[in-house]
């Protein structure tokens, strides 16, 4: 690696010298004519194929393009949590392979992420839940992923202000993946841009793809705002953009767009320590360490392309906030925003090949895209390098669908049907 | 977001469900499989306008077809789905 290494050395001297003297953390690459391997989108996972290429494939001459800047994108958009509490064996080594990934990270980037391994405590509020969990737990813990079944009054220890007696939904107990936590999301970006660019992958911002240019069913490149960029290999990470960016090849995709809405409170002194989800409703809150709550719920459940969502959802979720903890009745709201989520019509995500060579796809992430970011950034660098897939990502195939082989971790893609 | 019904006027967004794409047609029944992976899977999802099926649930419980800009939010026509348009 070349540049600058961080260090507390690196820290103390800039802090004597007024911080005058950081650099940049990656350089603005100008588009080159041609590359081996183009990523569309430069997000957590664009960014994080591009570095494992780099670094676990050796490989050189790669490019990232993003339409705007890094960090922009949903990877600064969601509410942080990492986990790898799944019950399907499509998904469980995948996931904890990202789990171990995230828990290696900052060395490995050689960047302040601040993962935070607080865990990820899911509530139930029946039998059926909590045979559910057990159920969950075991397959977790048969792939070597940590899980524990708390009882009541383990939750109650933990976090005493929660409404145990709620008339509906009385709290019974929870799951709980000790590993799990939350990582700050921009310097996810930042980092993996930073090492990818010490390895000599250009980033190059403010860049979009208006066209993919195949011949003779082959991809050859891309036509960009800032030129024609030609490639042997695309692959494709744009999230919520997938199906826009793949029907310039012609392709259509079993995704559709939907905006999921995120939230941050005033700052307050520390009372949740670790990611608390409900089991009645769809809201998740933890705590961020300058205080904030961040929480949020359900998609706002319409085809949206806008990065705002609509009030009946912030309703709905902030509605399960007080029924989970009243406490924070009387707390303001700092901000809301929305990103654009790939919902696939399973609700799991798709890394595979499409039917134009050269061409390879990186989808489907529905909410829980950011927690994948290293591994999905891993097995795609590994399809793209070496034209199979990773092993723990076998099941992400993109003719899932046609084939019924479908991952129905939750039984929800773009339309639950739940309503 | 509100949306006029043909029935009852303008409404709010929570008195409606969100039914899908209203562009996608049900293939004959012998047609070939990709025909129906197709049309239970795939879909446009355009960046702009859109024409999708919504539920009046809370309301007239009429199923209605929306033409809505997916990148604005911005309505342009709702009307009664008719008979030979029902998927």
């Amino acid at each position: 690696m070349s540049g600058e290494r961080y260090s507390v050395f690196s820290l103390l001297r800039e802090t004597l010298r007024g911080h005058s003297g950081w650099k940049p953390a990656w350089r603005k690459a100008v588009p080159q004519k041609t590359y081996d391997i183009v990523i569309v989108g430069g997000g957590g996972h664009g960014l994080a194929t591009a570095y494992y290429l780099a670094r676990r494939y050796g490989l050189t001459r790669i490019a990232v393009v993003e339409k705007g800047w890094i960090g922009g994108g949903n990877v600064g958009r969601n509410t942080t949590i990492v986990r790898s509490n799944y019950l399907l064996s499509g998904n469980i080594p995948f996931y904890e392979q990202s789990m171990k990934l995230w828990e290696g990270l900052e060395q490995d980037l050689n960047y302040n992420a601040m993962v935070s391994q607080r865990g990820v405590l899911n509530l139930l509020h029946n039998d059926a839940q909590r045979n559910a969990a057990i159920r969950r737990g075991n397959a977790m813990r048969l792939n070597g992923v940590d899980a524990e079944l708390l009882d009541r009054e383990a939750v109650r220890a933990r976090l005493p202000f929660l409404d145990f007696g709620n008339a509906r939904f009385p709290i019974q107990g929870g799951l709980l993946q000790r590993r799990g936590g939350t990582v700050r999301h921009d310097a996810v970006a930042w980092g993996y841009a930073r090492a990818a660019d010490r390895l000599g992958v250009d980033i190059i911002e403010n860049c979009e793809v208006t066209g993919i240019r195949v011949h003779d069913g082959r991809v050859l490149g891309l036509e960009t705002t800032r030129g024609f960029v030609g490639a042997r290999k695309v692959g494709l990470a744009c999230a919520g953009n997938s199906s826009r960016v793949a029907a310039m090849a012609g392709l259509r995709l079993p995704i559709e767009s939907h905006v999921l809405q995120a939230f941050v409170s005033e700052g307050l002194k520390p009372f949740i320590d670790c990611v608390v989800t409900f089991g009645a409703g769809h809201f998740y809150v933890s705590q961020s360490d300058k205080g904030g709550l961040v929480f949020g719920g359900d998609i706002d459940g319409y085809n949206s392309y806008a990065q705002r969502g609509n009030l009946p959802v912030v309703e709905d979720v902030l509605e399960s906030g007080i029924a989970l903890m009243p406490r924070i009745g009387r707390v303001r709201l700092l901000r809301q925003w929305g990103g654009i989520m790939d919902m696939s019509m399973d609700g799991s995500p798709i890394i595979d090949r499409t039917s134009v060579a050269g061409l390879y796809l990186n989808a489907g992430w529905c909410y829980g895209g950011f927690k994948a970011t290293p591994a999905s950034g891993l097995c795609f660098a590994h399809l793209l390098a070496r034209d199979e897939p990773h092993e723990v990502a076998r099941a992400y195939r993109l003719d899932r669908f046609g084939m019924g082989a479908v991952i129905d971790e939750k039984g929800m893609g773009a339309q639950p049907n739940l309503h | 977001m509100r949306l006029t019904c043909p029935h009852c006027g303008s409404r709010g967004l929570e008195e409606f469900s969100y039914r899908g794409d209203a562009t996608v047609q049900r293939p004959a029944l012998e047609a070939p499989e990709e025909d129906w992976v197709a049309y239970v899977y795939l879909r446009d999802n355009p960046c702009g306008a859109h024409r999708e099926l919504w539920y009046h649930g809370a309301g007239c419980r009429a199923w209605l077809v929306v033409e809505r800009d997916t990148l604005t939010h911005v309505v342009h026509n709702v009307r009664a789905v008719c008979r030979e348009e029902t998927p």
